[in-house]
């Protein structure tokens, strides 16, 4: 469903280029969720914003649900990938209604039964009728995050791409929205690209985990063996051990 | 009351319009608390008011009827402002000159703000050449000092008050796309912006369904602190004859016709000078207290 | 344990809302001694005010009442503002979550913790720089000379954290209250500076106050643990008993929490009592 390979990922021209990611090579099968984790500016997100066509790359294919695309997509390349965003402050329109945030991805499709789809993904979500017109500063932080899915899931895309959806909220919410999306993945076949720097969150929702470190994948391993730490890079064994907290002896 | 109180302020609107109106009444409960803003809008509505209403609060023919017996006479219950130097009703010329102030000030609103957004919001949004061509353009007009160029406008394109409007208009607008432009490379990065553009929304439509609403607020604040400055360039213009022309009672225009006579006969001058300055004043209270709600919103 | 350094008693702070007073932190209360001592909550649970309101940085119009705040023998009720002033430092420190917002930006990093010193110790230039050097190798900084020389944006968010930690230590604290300080961090990071912190702390024989979201990260760096919901303590437990927790507040907290080896299908959400926020009211 999401092939990259050989993807390499750079951040200006010419001399002063800064090559982000370095050959990056991943398959994601239909239905599978793959996770990246990695300390910041590991190139993690880099990844992330090219397969969702929001960065250019430099080197490389990234072929989405069997289509070779770039950073110019068409209306229906965009359709099939969708992306859910790391702040659910910054990731709502300040001044927009959740009925207009929904609206806008069923008027640039022009997708039909536009009113019945705001509803039914507002459901969906878990949000009632009474969010539809409220404006973000109305919603907490988890509703926000809601929103932010069910604007992403209106399009019916098959590949979602989440950005570390759940660091910037409560335990208790966390809890809530990583369930809503192992649901929403259950029930709609979604093929999930996940990055975190949280390895618990990861290896939650998904089956398959790459790590990656100063722009490369060092390491692709399953979340299985990753709870059993069998693990071969060094760098991995190193997260495995800050993930089990601060060591008092 | 109440109940439209209530209908305004539901924490969980049931429409749109509902969700609208509640914003603003919100916004307006807020703006409502500074004292002076409360009187720059007054003030404002008052001049509104003077110009629509202004034949039934003096009398049009007065304003041009040239009476040379009765000229440059006090402040009396038949002339409340007293008459100029060709004998004409103060009182009738300063109440339907807020009908030209007025206009000239809306004629310019209506040019500086769809230029000023039409060019600084693609320099903003597209960056990279598109950005420095039209910034270059604006730099052209910015190194001129205001009046200079509203002058060298007016000359050239000839007296009248289309012609001040222009004059203005193509002096006033470069801060207007300067500032869209600034506005918009703030928002350019920011994730709902990657949001629409992932969902797959063009250019266009971005920058008029996202960035616009975003835009306009600062563009609409900035706008009526701008005002002051545009109704005194108009009265400028007029003072110097390239604005309104006689018999119109621009009251720039009125300020010069009474500078020959400003010691003997103080108000001839002074009347249409002071209505000059309390409506820019207006404008500027009005503006800074659009801005402390913008600012307390944010 | 001996005299607690700083007792906490029935601490409320206030602040006026639109529909009434807003009770950001009920009647807090406890003792702080030579430990470390961990406040976890959720975003609103009033453990950064309660941090705050220590430190004497509840400004206006937010109101601080307790029946006592005292630190050693020093009663913060009744302390002015610039009795604060002389306090922060030397004998109250606080590390804050972002040291990119901390530092002077214009001031390189090791004037900064020697103005420090020449403030609380009124030392001379000289002696100021060489303490200053000394804290920077303390923090395990590996070439203190060119960090001193350094400016804020040119050190990472780990070493930016360290010179926090070296700056807030530099005068002696008897208390040091760090709110969130790693969280900005990488987590391969986080332990290198929680262990440098808890080094110096216990060193030292100083109070540390820990304020964070992180369960895990409380639990395993500290020695007791309040837990906060809604302005409250809810509970006070052994940080290493944490998984022990009676409340059912702080049970279902630990079981929301996402586990690397312990995959469930669901994980348990949180269902909120409104009687615990009755509890101590």
């Amino acid at each position: 469903m999401i092939g990259l390979d050989n993807v390499t990922i750079a951040y200006g021209t010419g001399t002063r280029a800064v090559i982000a990611v370095h050959d990056f090579t991943l398959s994601v099968p239909e239905g599978e969720a793959v996770g990246l984790v990695g300390e910041s500016g590991s190139g993690k997100s880099t990844v992330l914003r090219a397969v969702a066509g929001l960065i250019p790359h430099a080197k490389g294919e990234i072929a989405l649900a069997g289509v070779r695309v770039d950073r110019r997509r068409t209306t229906a390349q965009r359709k099939t990938t969708q992306m859910v965003f790391q702040d659910p402050y910054g990731s709502l329109h300040p001044n927009q209604t959740v009925d207009q945030i929904l609206a806008l991805p069923v008027a640039i499709h022009r997708l039909d039964r536009g009113e019945a789809r705001i509803v039914q993904a507002l459901t969906e979500v878990g949000l009632g009728r009474e969010h539809r017109y409220r404006y973000p500063h109305q919603l907490s932080g988890g509703q926000r995050q809601r929103v932010a899915i069910a604007r992403a899931l209106i399009l019916e895309p098959r590949i979602l791409l989440l950005d570390e959806p759940t660091s910037a909220l409560d335990v208790s919410v966390q809890a809530e929205i990583l369930n809503l999306l192992a649901r929403l993945r259950r029930e709609r076949g979604l093929t999930l690209l996940m990055v975190s720097h949280d390895l618990a969150v990861i290896a939650h929702l998904c089956e398959r985990i790459g790590v990656m470190s100063a722009g490369r994948l060092v390491e692709i391993t399953t979340a299985t063996a990753m709870a059993k730490s069998q693990v071969t890079h060094d760098y991995t064994r190193e997260l495995l051990r800050s993930n089990a907290g601060f060591d008092r002896s | 009351m109440t109940a439209a109180r209530t209908w305004l302020l539901d924490p969980a609107p049931a429409s749109r319009m509902q969700a609208r109106c509640g914003r603003w009444f919100r916004a307006w409960l807020g703006f409502r608390r500074n004292k002076l803003a409360m009187t720059g809008l007054g003030i404002v509505l008052l001049l509104v008011l003077m110009a629509v209403f202004a034949p039934l609060i003096a009398d049009r023919q007065a304003t041009t009827l040239q009476d040379l017996g009765n000229r440059l006479q006090p402040v009396s219950w038949q002339h409340l402002f007293g008459t100029d130097e060709l004998g004409r009703d103060i009182f009738a010329r300063v109440v339907f000159g807020s009908r030209i102030t007025l206009t000239i000030v809306a004629m310019v609103a209506l040019i500086v703000v769809p230029v000023g957004l039409a060019i600084g919001l693609p320099a903003g949004y597209f960056g990279g050449i598109v950005d420095k061509v039209l910034m270059r353009l604006t730099d052209i007009f910015l190194a001129f000092p205001r009046l200079v160029l509203a002058l060298a406008f007016a000359a050239a394109l000839g007296p009248g008050i289309e012609n001040a409007v222009i004059a203005i208009a193509l002096t006033a607008w470069p801060p207007y796309a300067r500032l869209a432009r600034a506005e918009t490379m703030t928002r350019r990065r920011a994730e709902f912006i990657q949001a629409a553009e992932l969902q797959g929304a063009s250019a266009l439509r971005i920058i008029a369904t996202q960035i616009v609403p975003l835009c306009l607020s600062s563009v609409i604040i900035r706008l009526t602190l701008d005002m002051a400055g545009i109704i005194l360039t108009a009265a400028g213009l007029g003072f110097l004859g390239l604005g309104a022309q006689p018999p119109a009672p621009e009251w720039g225009a009125m300020v010069s016709s009474g500078r020959q006579v400003l010691l003997d006969q103080w108000w001839v001058a002074t009347i249409p000078g002071l209505a000059i300055f309390i409506v820019s004043l207006g404008f500027n209270l009005l503006g800074d207290g659009l801005r402390d709600a913008g600012d307390s919103r944010s | 344990m001996t005299e607690p350094l700083l007792t906490v008693r029935n601490l409320s702070v206030t602040y006026p809302g639109d529909d009434g007073d807003v009770r950001a932190v009920r009647n807090v209360s406890f003792t702080l001694g030579r430990e470390r001592l961990g406040i976890v909550g959720e975003s609103g649970s009033g453990k950064s005010t309660t941090g705050r309101a220590i430190m004497g940085l509840v400004g206006h119009p937010g109101r601080i009442a307790a029946d006592e705040l005292r630190l050693g023998d020093t009663d913060l009720r009744s302390l002015s503002e610039s009795g604060f002033r002389r306090l922060r430092g030397k004998r109250i420190a606080m590390v804050l979550q972002d040291p990119k917002y901390s530092l002077d930006p214009v001031m390189t990093v090791g004037q900064q913790i020697a103005e420090t010193h020449r403030t609380h110790l009124r030392s001379n230039k000289r002696d100021a720089k060489r303490a200053a050097l000394e804290m920077l190798e303390a923090v395990q900084i590996r070439d203190p000379e060119r960090v001193y020389t350094m400016y804020p944006h040119q050190v990472s968010g780990g070493m930016g954290q360290r010179v926090m930690i070296a700056m807030m230590l530099i005068a002696g604290p008897e208390i040091l209250i760090a709110d969130e300080p790693t969280s900005a961090l990488d987590v391969t990071v986080q332990t290198q500076v929680l262990s440098i912190m808890d080094e110096l702390v216990r060193s030292r024989g100083m109070g540390l106050l820990l304020v964070s979201h992180n369960l895990h990260l409380v639990s395993s760096f500290c020695d007791r643990v309040l837990v906060m919901y809604a302005g409250q303590v809810l509970e006070t437990c052994e940080a290493g008993k944490l998984s022990e927790a009676k409340h059912p507040y702080t049970r279902g907290l630990l079981a929301a929490l996402p586990q690397l080896g312990h995959r469930r299908p669901e994980l348990p959400q949180l269902q909120r009592d409104p009687a615990w926020m009755a509890d101590l009211a």
